[in-house]
């Protein structure tokens, strides 16, 4: 008997393919994907343990008040409008941004003095917050959504045209080569050959003027919300530290850093696994 | 000159073509007074070491490079820009677009051809992959295929364009012997049962006398003529063979002045014996 359940116990472990339960547990904690649950998971019991111990709610609100608040349906509510406002702006200032980013690299991918002055400008600004215009932004266009989306616009364009340049300037001789003698000309050579070519870099900065936006946008926010009836999630931020209703500051903060990945996660990373992944221009 | 070609129309006729390129010191001379004429139906190898300027006269043909002196003409008309009548094939793999499969590789290159409806490109594509034997790829990217199938890709795309004459820079230079002897010979095979005009660069001489009916010596810095021959007995067959060999041989000494020290050239039957 003993024999027999020897004997099943190596075919078990010699079977390709089928790992036994202790390789699969291991397998299980060495993929990606749970070893940030389970950091996730420790930075949660770490916050909730120090709050607690700490015992100031207005200080350190613990992760359950924040929950609490979270699901209670009134937080819920204003940060699911605050939210709204805000990719409402951020949606305005960032097509702004990517238009004119798109005008300003086809100019400079045709002239040479264009493409000095593009590269001259980013390597300018792109030291330079966009936050740190908001104080000329308010004088030039008065408190209100337009300084908004000026200091969004602008902490997006540069860093997506200098990636978009970039990415048009290394398409590939040979690929602009067939185009040519393929008899692509002008718009239709730019459209068959030079965007798609170049859209691993477009990816990117797209990407790169996001997080840019987004973070702008909340530090712009924190100074006044939209002059309309519903603010953003900077000024809900802002507004709630005022009241010191700290769990609901905490509430906004996880609401950024939530929709902040998400947008990530589902709109660019799908993005780049149906185009440039799938293509194989980009691993 | 083949004998079968010899009353057949031009098409493409070179006359004391010079080609410069700019330099840091006024400009480089890459090509000196070449001329030569590819008959339709003949295919024609410009043959030389590096610098000899046979891949600057072939984009010359291609209309990416202008004349400084002399002429390059299609059917009698000078070439003054790039156009789907001269097709070229590239050494590079990233000649094929990687966002489009196989398929719209080839439809790329016959989208820009006046009075194509959808359905007859989509037929002469089709008929193109088939004929280099990747019916199978037709939907693959080319991020999928080996170096040998991104090449016949690149094939078909040309041939389905129908071009007045194939353009072919070295493309086999990039693949290991084996897939290159290969792709060689199918090439030779399709170029006798289509019939289609080429102009082949590369500075392998077994290349050039298999794949050649004539064979156009250039010699380096700058890129001079120094021979033809007439290569059309060869094909693939003929590898190896006394004549082969004398050919292969003399072109080695016209073009480097020693003896020829041939290439390892796998011949698997022969090495079992030894």
């Amino acid at each position: 008997m003993s024999e027999i359940s020897y004997g099943r116990h190596l075919a078990a472990e010699r079977r390709p393919g089928v790992p036994g339960r202790r390789a699969r547990l291991a397998g299980a904690l060495t993929s990606p994907a749970t070893r940030r649950l389970i950091i996730l998971l420790l930075i949660a019991i770490l916050w909730e343990v120090g709050a607690r111990l700490q015992n100031n709610p207005i200080m350190l609100p613990s992760l359950s008040q924040t929950a609490a608040v979270l699901f209670d349906g009134e937080t819920a509510a204003d940060l699911l409008a605050s939210s709204f406002a805000s990719l409402a702006v951020l949606l305005k200032g960032y097509s702004i941004a990517i238009g004119c980013g798109l005008v300003l690299v086809s100019i400079a991918v045709a002239n040479r003095f264009a493409r000095d002055v593009l590269t001259t400008l980013t390597a300018m600004f792109n030291p330079l917050p966009a936050i740190a215009l908001l104080p000329l932004a308010m004088l030039w266009f008065g408190i209100g959504e337009k300084s908004l989306v000026f200091v969004l616009s602008f902490s997006v364009l540069w860093p997506f045209a200098a990636a978009a340049l970039a990415g048009f300037e290394t398409v590939p001789e040979t690929l602009r080569l067939v185009g040519r003698n393929y008899g692509y000309r002008g718009p239709a050579y730019v459209a068959q050959i030079l965007i798609p070519a170049a859209l691993p870099a477009l990816l990117t900065g797209l990407r790169l003027g996001w997080a840019f936006a987004w973070r702008t946008l909340i530090a712009a926010e924190l100074v006044f919300g939209v002059t309309a009836r519903q603010g953003g999630l900077g000024w809900f931020i802002f507004q709630n530290r005022n009241e010191l209703l700290t769990d609901r500051v905490f509430a906004g903060l996880a609401a950024v850093i939530v929709i902040g990945l998400l947008v990530d996660a589902l709109v660019f990373r799908s993005i780049e696994a149906a185009t440039v992944r799938r293509w194989g221009m980009q691993k | 000159m083949a004998g079968a070609v010899s009353g057949s129309p031009t098409v493409l006729e070179a006359r004391g073509l010079t080609l410069d390129f700019p330099a840091a010191q006024g400009s480089l001379r890459a090509v000196d007074n070449v001329s030569f004429t590819i008959r339709q139906g003949e295919r024609l190898v410009l043959l030389g070491p590096s610098g000899c300027g046979k891949s600057s006269i072939l984009k010359a043909a291609a209309g990416f490079l202008s004349p400084s002196a002399g002429s390059i003409a299609l059917r009698g008309r000078p070439i003054t820009g790039p156009g789907p009548d001269r097709v070229v094939v590239f050494q590079e793999f990233d000649q094929l677009l990687p966002w489009k499969t196989v398929r719209d590789n080839v439809l790329f290159g016959l989208k820009r051809k006046p009075g194509l409806s959808t359905a007859e490109a989509r037929d002469k594509a089709d008929a193109a992959i088939e004929r280099v034997g990747l019916a199978r790829a037709a939907s693959a990217y080319p991020h999928t295929l080996s170096g040998g199938m991104k090449q016949r890709v690149a094939i078909a795309r040309a041939l389905a364009a129908e071009p007045e004459i194939l353009l072919m820079d070295e493309p086999f230079a990039a693949l290991d012997a084996l897939t290159r002897e290969r792709l060689q010979e199918e090439l030779v095979g399709l170029a006798e049962t289509l019939g289609f005009t080429l102009l082949f660069v590369t500075h392998a001489i077994d290349e050039a006398i298999l794949v050649g009916s004539r064979l156009h010596l250039l010699s380096a810095h700058p890129g001079r003529t120094v021979a033809t021959f007439d290569v059309s007995a060869f094909g693939p067959g003929s590898w190896g063979s006394q004549d082969f060999e004398h050919v292969a041989g003399e072109v080695h000494r016209i073009l480097f002045g020693g003896a020829l020290r041939r290439s390892a050239r796998p011949v698997l039957q022969e090495a079992t014996y030894v």
